[in-house]
């Protein structure tokens, strides 16, 4: 813990809050996502080719036109909410997986 | 609040703000919503030589309940290997209703749907198996090359690759020289002398981004602006998952034609949902045995394979014959019980399904949940048709369910996934309450009376896609989009342009703008929302009576009046979602009213009224009509078939809107500009 971090009074932000993930690494802040977007959840990131931020977290409708138009593979991905996720079962070996 | 930078300052708004700059555009045919049909509409106008704008909400390119893609291109009855002529399927469909469809529009759908999809080959689209995938598969027609669903005898549903439709339409609108505007909200219609009742002669609407005023002056205009989402179920933390279509279908093209004088029917219908719950997962985010996923093999949790039946209710030994009719029927309309869902249906075109008993011999022990969808033990063509052209195509899972899940590791030739379908043994997705209910996420809902020429009661105002009346799904909206845009260019060709009435843009504009400027603390758009929904879940849902219904009213009319005016808005988009919930709000003191209206019981339309229990009795079997007059609504009704023969008032409009596509745009752009 560092008691140098600047705490701020926030109220809770809306939650799940992360439905598209981006790999800032891949991502070069076209903002094609943002472009293409139905809810217009996303915005332009102010720092020129940053990963767009998501703005409106809960209005997002996991369609997936950001990730499917994205000209850099990896950069963005859907993060379907925890309480989402579905299962399934290798049929051989009956081991379980999820999303 | 907001998302703050690293030093906890907060971002600034990231749109140059333009409240109050007012744009004022011209067109022969104006069209509101660039999903499916306001693309198909806009396009059939502008070959028709039309001047052409489409204001949209969000992007064209992707926008719209199918933007991101489509897997089945329905009730194709035209197509070349179809055995069901279009007259016969639209009528099955329509008696499969009880017939509360829209035949009109249903009869567009069965004799155009593949004559609309051949467009859309000559734009790109991939249409058939051109690389000889599925090559002998029984759901293919080697001649052709197109690949079936269901019904593979019969032949009418069509599987696609989809998932680059949209894109290619909205570039096919850049080549014909439609202007379009992204990102608007369209929010008014204006009318001649600015008088309700009139002809429709233009719109307005606000930008998402800038918060910009927008006016269009129009000599037609064709509204596709899908149906109110959000009427019964709304969470405010999981509200893109509890809609089935966007969540941005906020029904207000309902709202300004309302509002506008044009007539309504069947708004008193309402399911049960199956995907609307607050809980709901991605729909069809699990395995099931219907729609993308028929005729997928479904187990239990010890493998045991869940029979399947055909309407006679014989057992089934085969998956080939899940996609055959049984003995006594010619042909069946969908499988796996979903036909007809939810409502009752007729079993002459009841498909094969799981047996419907499964949760009372699982209850019994016979079987142990939960269940998974086995695409192990499908046949290797219907494998890669399903974890493939389907799976793959459809917008709804293309990326979320396909990418998002082979991400993770899921294999279909190793991995049954779990059916939540059937992890209660029954057809729900989930344990959705009775009050839970939806207008129109899914299946035949209310919407804009129409004639033959998909106008409404108002001169110059046309309607396509989910918006109409009675209609249903991504064909129905290309085909109907694609009617209505040139009998509304045709219809542009008779009538002069008629200057909209300065008041009642100024009006709208002081309309539009109002939450801008509330500064008391008042509920936000979402709490709004969340009472308008618990209203109508207390008062208007699985149980009816008029005492209920006077409530339901008082309790809307004094939303409206005393709370929606208190929300405030502090950047466009937040007005935006204001102003959706305020058209969310009259969508449900439309539907209120016409519950009022019919005094009768009907199982056809889920709508149950304690202080009428007969169902369908024959003097209601009619379609209650309601519009504004006034401050008060007008009830009227049609013949439950107004339509009269398809075939004759079709023939003529279809020869007519050849004539006319032939024009040619007024200004075609070269494919490189």
């Amino acid at each position: 813990m560092n008691d140098e971090a600047r705490v701020y009074a926030t109220p809770n932000a809306p939650s799940p809050g992360n439905p598209v993930l981006f790999d800032a690494s891949i991502c070069d802040g076209c903002n094609r996502c943002v472009t293409v977007c139905l809810e217009d959840i996303l915005v332009p990131n102010p720092e020129k080719g940053r990963p767009p931020i998501v703005l409106h977290a809960e209005e997002c409708w996991y369609c997936g036109p950001c990730v499917d138009d994205c000209p850099l593979p990896g950069a963005i991905w859907l993060n379907h909410p925890l309480q989402q996720r579905v299962r399934w079962k290798r049929k051989e070996t009956g081991e379980h997986f999820r999303v | 609040m907001g998302i703050r930078h690293r030093d906890g300052q907060l971002f600034p708004w990231p749109y140059a703000i333009s409240y109050g700059t007012q744009r004022v555009h011209d067109a022969d045919v104006l069209v509101l919503g660039g999903g499916i049909a306001g693309v198909w509409a806009a396009i059939a106008a502008a070959r028709c030589g039309a001047k052409v704008v489409i204001l949209e909400k969000a992007a064209t390119e992707r926008s719209g309940a199918a933007g991101a893609g489509v897997d089945h291109w329905q009730w194709a009855a035209d197509n070349p290997a179809s055995k069901i002529p279009p007259e016969e399927f639209a009528q099955a469909l329509v008696d499969n209703h009880g017939g509360y469809r829209n035949g009109i529009s249903t009869y567009v759908q069965c004799a155009s749907a593949y004559e609309t999809l051949l467009e859309l080959e000559r734009m790109g689209g991939k249409v058939r198996d051109t690389d000889d995938e599925f090559a002998g598969a029984a759901f293919r027609d080697d001649e052709s090359k197109l690949l079936f669903a269901y019904d593979y005898r019969n032949r009418t549903v069509l599987r696609v690759w989809g998932h680059d439709y949209k894109p290619l339409l909205r570039e096919e609108c850049r080549r014909l020289g439609v202007q379009v505007f992204d990102r608007v909200a369209v929010s008014s219609l204006l009318t001649e002398k600015g008088v309700p009742g009139n002809r429709v002669v233009g719109a307005t609407g606000v930008h998402c981004r800038t918060g910009a005023y927008v006016v269009v002056r129009a000599k037609a205009v064709i509204l596709a602006t899908s149906r109110p989402q959000r009427i019964w179920t709304f969470s405010s933390e999981l509200r893109g998952l509890t809609t089935f279509r966007p969540p941005s279908c906020s029904g207000s093209g309902y709202a300004m034609a309302w509002r506008a004088g044009a007539e309504f029917t069947m708004m008193e219908k309402s399911m049960r949902s199956p995907f609307g719950s607050p809980y709901s997962y991605p729909p069809y985010g699990s395995g099931n045995a219907i729609n993308t996923w028929y005729p997928c093999t479904i187990v239990d949790a010890n493998g045991k394979e869940v029979p399947w039946v055909d309407a006679d209710g014989r057992v089934l030994s085969s998956v080939a014959e899940r996609c055959q009719p049984a003995q006594s029927q010619k042909f069946f309309i969908m499988g796996g019980g979903s036909s007809s869902h939810p409502h009752p249906g007729l079993k002459q075109y009841l498909g094969p399904r799981p047996i419907p008993d499964l949760e009372q011999r699982m209850l019994a022990g016979e079987f142990t949940p939960p269940f998974y969808a086995d695409l192990t033990a499908m046949p290797d063509a219907e494998r890669r048709a399903i974890w493939g052209v389907m799976v793959g195509n459809e917008g709804k899972t293309r990326i979320p369910v396909m990418q998002t899940y082979t991400r993770a590791g899921f294999d279909p030739a190793r991995d049954m996934l779990q059916t939540y379908d059937f992890l209660r043994g029954h057809g729900m997705r989930e344990p959705v309450l009775p009050q839970e209910r939806t207008f129109g996420e899914q299946g035949v809902c209310g919407g804009m009376l129409v004639d033959w020429n998909l106008m409404s009661n108002l001169p110059g105002l046309f309607g396509a896609g989910d918006l109409l009346f009675g209609g249903q799904d991504h064909s129905h909206a290309a085909t109907s989009g694609r009617y209505a845009g040139a009998r509304a260019a045709l219809y542009a060709r008779s009538v002069a342009a008629a200057d909209p009435d300065p008041e009642q843009v100024a009006g709208e504009r002081a309309r539009v703008y109002a939450p801008l400027s509330k500064r008391a603390p008042g509920p936000d758009w979402k709490e709004l929302n969340a009472a308008s929904a618990r209203v109508m879940q207390n008062y208007c849902a699985d149980i009816k009576n008029d005492e209920l219904l006077r409530l339901a009213q008082i309790w809307l009319d004094d939303l409206e009046r005393n709370e929606a005016p208190r929300v405030g808005a502090s950047d466009p988009h937040q007005l935006m979602r204001v102003l959706e919930v305020q058209d969310i709000l009259t969508c449900s003191q439309m539907i209120v009213a016409a519950c009022q209206a019919r005094k009768a019981s009907s199982a056809y339309l889920h709508f149950n009224r304690l202080d009428y229990p007969t169902l369908d009795p024959a003097d209601w079997h009619k379609w209650v009509v309601i519009r504004r007059r006034g401050d008060g609504v007008e009830v009227g009704d049609r013949p439950i078939a107004f339509w009269g023969d398809f075939e004759p008032q079709y023939r003529v409009r279809h020869a007519e809107n050849a004539q006319a596509m032939k024009t040619g745009p007024r200004k075609a752009v070269a494919a490189a500009a």
